[in-house]
């Protein structure tokens, strides 16, 4: 007893003799977390690459406009129609013209496709995360916060959601909404039933986090606090309780964001996703492996666009968790 | 980055120099191909048997990269089938093993001699060769043969796969006959079997073409006895130069020497190999593999060996001289279609017809090694093609400034919308209609791509004539083949307005001009073959002038042929395949 009170008494003596220590003192925990971020090298990596990928998404209309790309456009120039479409050379047709090449059988640009499918996939991916982040916080923040059968209820429809087979009904309502639906047609129907069945069937991992953080959350000082002033249910959950799970919520989309990318690409790769002749990284990764012996070049570019984004937000994701939640560390 | 330059600039460098070499050598192997004669050489086996052979002995392989509809010789509609169907089904008649113009000769079969028609072209009879038996050693009937036709024709909710061609042209009793499974004890009075050896048709109108339709394995003989209708199929009764060993549903089949089969009977099979093994559900890239590495002899498809291997074998001349390219009779098109607007009217139709580029629809599909570009409804290899090009275009790339006349005279000058179906399971098709939807946007007409399963094409989505006027379907996508080889068999079931289905329809423009269906009846009732070709030609250039079908391509197959197999020849009579009656194999 007597020593283990010795220690805590000792401890923060011993650390205020150091000089660095008074300094962070003064930073608001947003500064430290930013600065932890900082000294990440592979999550500052990521994080650009991200912001990169984002401003490339957005401006990819813009950008095609601009220097007259099409994306649908094609290349029979490009293509060597006796050996059944290939791209003449080697690398799949790069060249000063076509960067990244042209795809089989039609001779599209695969920079432009590439690009072009940027967008979609980012918008999938963010839409669904978003979708799933709000349906999760929500029904979590409520779970954890209410307790008793509000809880139950909610965790129960979470166990059940968390047990649906989400790959075969994604792809049975995808199929099933192909001819139209919600007065859409065409890409834009597609990407809107992406998000939804994407975004809706992931939200209760975000729910079960928040719902956790909450169940700590709700004990603290501060809300008992807000309570006995007389604050009310929402009030507390969204002015007092939603501000302190920024950090979670934020890290766990980080890192649901690339895995959105990937269940989209594979989606379209299955081909219940985007449909031609729309750009996708999965469709064009579904087309290139007809070709992968004659062409890998043709297979590697949207991979390799797959591979670098999903990486880059995976780092991001890490670097943000262990800059705002060093105990997880 | 500038690495990443030198790399990609050292690349280029390297591909260049690898084109260069590439044409040189591929140059040299058309030359060894030219020296001709049994000298196997790219498509040798569209010419010649090639490695013909009488050695006994070995497995022949085939592989299937789905099931067929059914190994019931009454109860399937493809090509394949057809073909295969003979090693175990004798028909009446059936085509000269032989490659190239040969193949496309019928010969009697389970028939001594082709039929015998009477004068006013009503009745055709035939007489059933001596000796043959079934593989448990019981004589074959002429009986057998009125059964078989009986079962395939007239009970389509048993065998519902098979055309029904006999049902439609035999005379039929007073009160419509219901099929052996429904009227145990009746029969069709339109055949008579007077004696164990002959059989007799009685015919509605006459059918020049009925030797051709008697090849079908709807008249391979089926005991009664042991019709179990669907399940027939697990143990049929062999009339051909092999026997079931096993049948293992959608997984393998295994046949074997049929000991009750008598060459005497038989000019054309040989029973060469000692086990035919059908591998059911392999990969096309693994069925493509075993053919390279000669585990297997045969894609029992017949299609073709898929995108990549093609390539393959095109950059390697070794490999290529081993491959054989020809028309398979087969047309691929599209069809625009007439009872959706706004292609009920001439001039949208035509409008599709200039602003298609059919280059990039042949690339797409493959290049020219797949199809050379189209421009009538029958194919070059089936008589009656004549030559022409109603909406010839600039190198066939289509005309941006005709297709917009066209829209003008429509009264559409901004074009419209539409939909287009293709089979999703067909990579090509699917790329054919993505380059279609290209070109048709260039004038203004945007076009939506739907795609359905294969199996599924023509009995719910595109053959359903309510469902495609219903969904705005102004274009489908096709591929035909003949039933048989001749303008009858390749154009009834496609412009035929008689021929329009509730379900599983082929006639997908819905055209039905009372010409057209008179100068068919004209055709199929005149005896003399000259003048039946001239008006299959006609009736081509009328479906032509409306505007109906797109020709995209004349479809060619392109085959690898393993070197271990012998008597190997692409037959048009059955879509370009081998022949598969005596595939042999040296081992």
């Amino acid at each position: 007893m007597t020593t283990s009170n010795e220690t805590l008494g000792s401890a923060p003596q011993a650390k205020q003799e150091t000089g660095p220590v008074k300094r962070i003192e003064g930073r608001s925990l947003s500064q430290i977390a930013w600065l932890r971020f900082k000294r990440d090298k592979a999550a500052v990596a990521g994080g650009v690459v991200v912001i990169l990928l984002v401003l490339l998404a957005v401006l990819a209309k813009p950008i095609e406009a601009v220097f007259g790309l099409d994306p649908n456009a094609f290349h029979q120039d490009a293509l060597d129609a006796n050996l059944g479409g290939i791209p003449f050379g080697d690398w799949g047709g790069m060249s000063w013209e076509h960067p990244l090449g042209v795809d089989v059988q039609y001779g599209r640009d695969l920079l432009t496709r590439v690009i072009e499918g940027s967008w979609v996939s980012l918008l999938v991916a963010f839409g669904a995360t978003i979708l799933s982040n709000v349906i999760g916080t929500v029904l979590g923040i409520t779970a954890g916060y209410y307790g008793g059968w509000v809880d139950t209820v909610i965790s129960r429809l979470m166990d059940m959601f968390l047990a649906f087979p989400l790959l075969l009904f994604a792809i049975a309502i995808s199929a099933s909404l192909k001819d139209g639906a919600f007065g859409l047609h065409g890409t834009s129907l597609h990407i809107t039933v992406l998000i939804f069945v994407i975004g809706f069937f992931n939200w209760p991992y975000m729910g079960r986090i928040v719902r956790g953080q909450t169940l700590s959350l709700r004990e603290r000082e501060f809300v008992d606090a807000a309570r006995s002033l007389g604050a009310r249910g929402p009030f507390i959950l969204f002015k007092e309780l939603l501000p302190n799970l920024v950090g979670p919520i934020l890290v766990y989309s980080t890192l649901l964001i690339p895995t959105n990318i990937l269940f989209e690409a594979g989606l379209s790769f299955l081909g219940v996703g985007i449909e031609p002749p729309q750009a996708s990284w999965g469709g064009m990764l579904s087309n290139a492996i007809d070709y992968y012996q004659v062409d890998p070049q043709y297979l590697m570019v949207p991979g390799l666009a797959i591979f670098v984004t999903v990486l880059a937000f995976n780092l991001l994701g890490d670097g943000l968790r262990d800059a705002l939640d060093p105990k997880n560390n | 980055m500038r690495r990443s330059r030198t790399a990609a600039l050292t690349a280029l460098a390297a591909a260049v120099a690898l084109t260069l070499t590439g044409c040189s050598s591929s140059k040299g192997s058309t030359d060894g191909a030219t020296k001709g004669g049994s000298v196997a050489g790219a498509d040798a086996a569209t010419k010649n048997i090639v490695n013909a052979s009488d050695a006994k002995g070995g497995t022949v392989v085939y592989e299937h990269s789905d099931v067929p509809d059914s190994f019931d010789p009454g109860n399937t509609y493809y090509a394949y089938m057809y073909n295969f169907s003979r090693l175990y089904g004798r028909p009446l008649t059936t085509f000269q093993p032989a490659a190239g113009e040969a193949g496309n000769k019928l010969v009697p079969d389970l028939a001594e001699s082709l039929g015998q028609v009477s004068p006013d072209g009503l009745t055709w009879t035939y007489k059933l060769r001596a000796g043959i038996k079934y593989d448990d050693g019981t004589a074959v009937t002429s009986k057998d043969v009125k059964y078989a036709v009986e079962r395939s024709n007239f009970a389509p909710d048993v065998l519902s796969n098979g055309p029904t061609y006999f049902h439609d042209l035999l005379k039929d009793n007073d009160t419509p006959y219901q099929g052996p499974y429904k009227d145990k004890t009746g029969d069709l009075k339109a055949i008579e079997t007077p004696d164990d050896t002959t059989i007799v048709f009685h015919l509605k109108q006459p059918f020049a073409d009925f030797d051709y339709l008697v090849s079908a394995p709807q008249t391979v003989p089926v005991p009664q006895a042991k019709d179990t209708g669907a399940d027939y199929v697990k143990h049929i009764a062999s009339t051909g130069s092999y026997k079931f060993q096993s049948y293992e549903d959608g997984k393998e089949v295994v046949l074997v020497p049929n000991t009750n089969w008598d060459p005497k009977t038989d000019p054309i099979r040989k029973q060469l190999a000692d086990k035919i093994q059908v591998k059911l559900k392999i990969a096309q890239s693994t069925i493509d593999q075993d053919l390279l590495a000669g585990n297997a002899q045969v894609d029992l498809a017949g299609k073709g060996v898929d995108p990549q291997t093609q390539a393959k074998l095109l950059l390697d001349p070794k490999l290529k001289a081993q491959t054989d390219n020809t028309y398979g009779g087969r047309l691929v098109y599209t069809a625009i279609n007439t009872k959706v607007a706004p292609f009920d009217n001439i001039d949208c139709r035509k409008a599709v017809q200039f602003a298609i580029d059919k280059v990039s629809v042949q690339t797409a599909i493959g290049g020219p090694i797949r199809g050379d570009i189209a421009s009538t409804v029958l194919p070059p290899d089936i008589p009656g093609y004549q030559k022409s090009d109603p909406y010839a275009t600039e190198g066939n790339k289509g005309d941006e400034a005709k297709a917009k006349d066209a829209l003008k005279a429509c009264g559409k000058p901004d074009g419209f919308k539409t939909s287009i179906m293709a089979r999703q399971d067909r990579s090509t098709e699917v790329a054919s209609a993505t380059a279609i939807q290209a070109a048709l946007k260039k004038v203004g007409i945007d076009v939506e791509i739907q795609q359905f399963p294969q199996g599924k094409y023509f009995s719910d989505f595109a053959g359903v004539p309510e469902y495609t006027d219903s969904h705005n379907t102004g274009l489908i996508m096709m591929q035909w083949g003949a039933d048989w080889p001749t303008g009858y068999g390749f154009l009834q079931q496609v412009v035929d307005g008689r021929a329009i289905k509730k379900s599983g329809n082929t006639n997908l423009s819905q055209l039905n001009d009372p010409s057209i269906n008179k100068l068919l009846d004209d055709a199929i009732a005149n005896p003399d073959r000259a003048a039946r070709e001239k008006i299959y030609g006609e009736i081509d250039k009328k479906t032509m002038d409306a505007a109906v079908i797109v020709p995209l391509t004349y479809y060619k197959v392109f085959l690898y042929r393993p070197a271990g197999a012998t008597n190997v020849a692409s037959t048009p009579a059955f879509s370009g395949q081998y022949d598969y009656l005596n595939i042999g194999v040296t081992k």
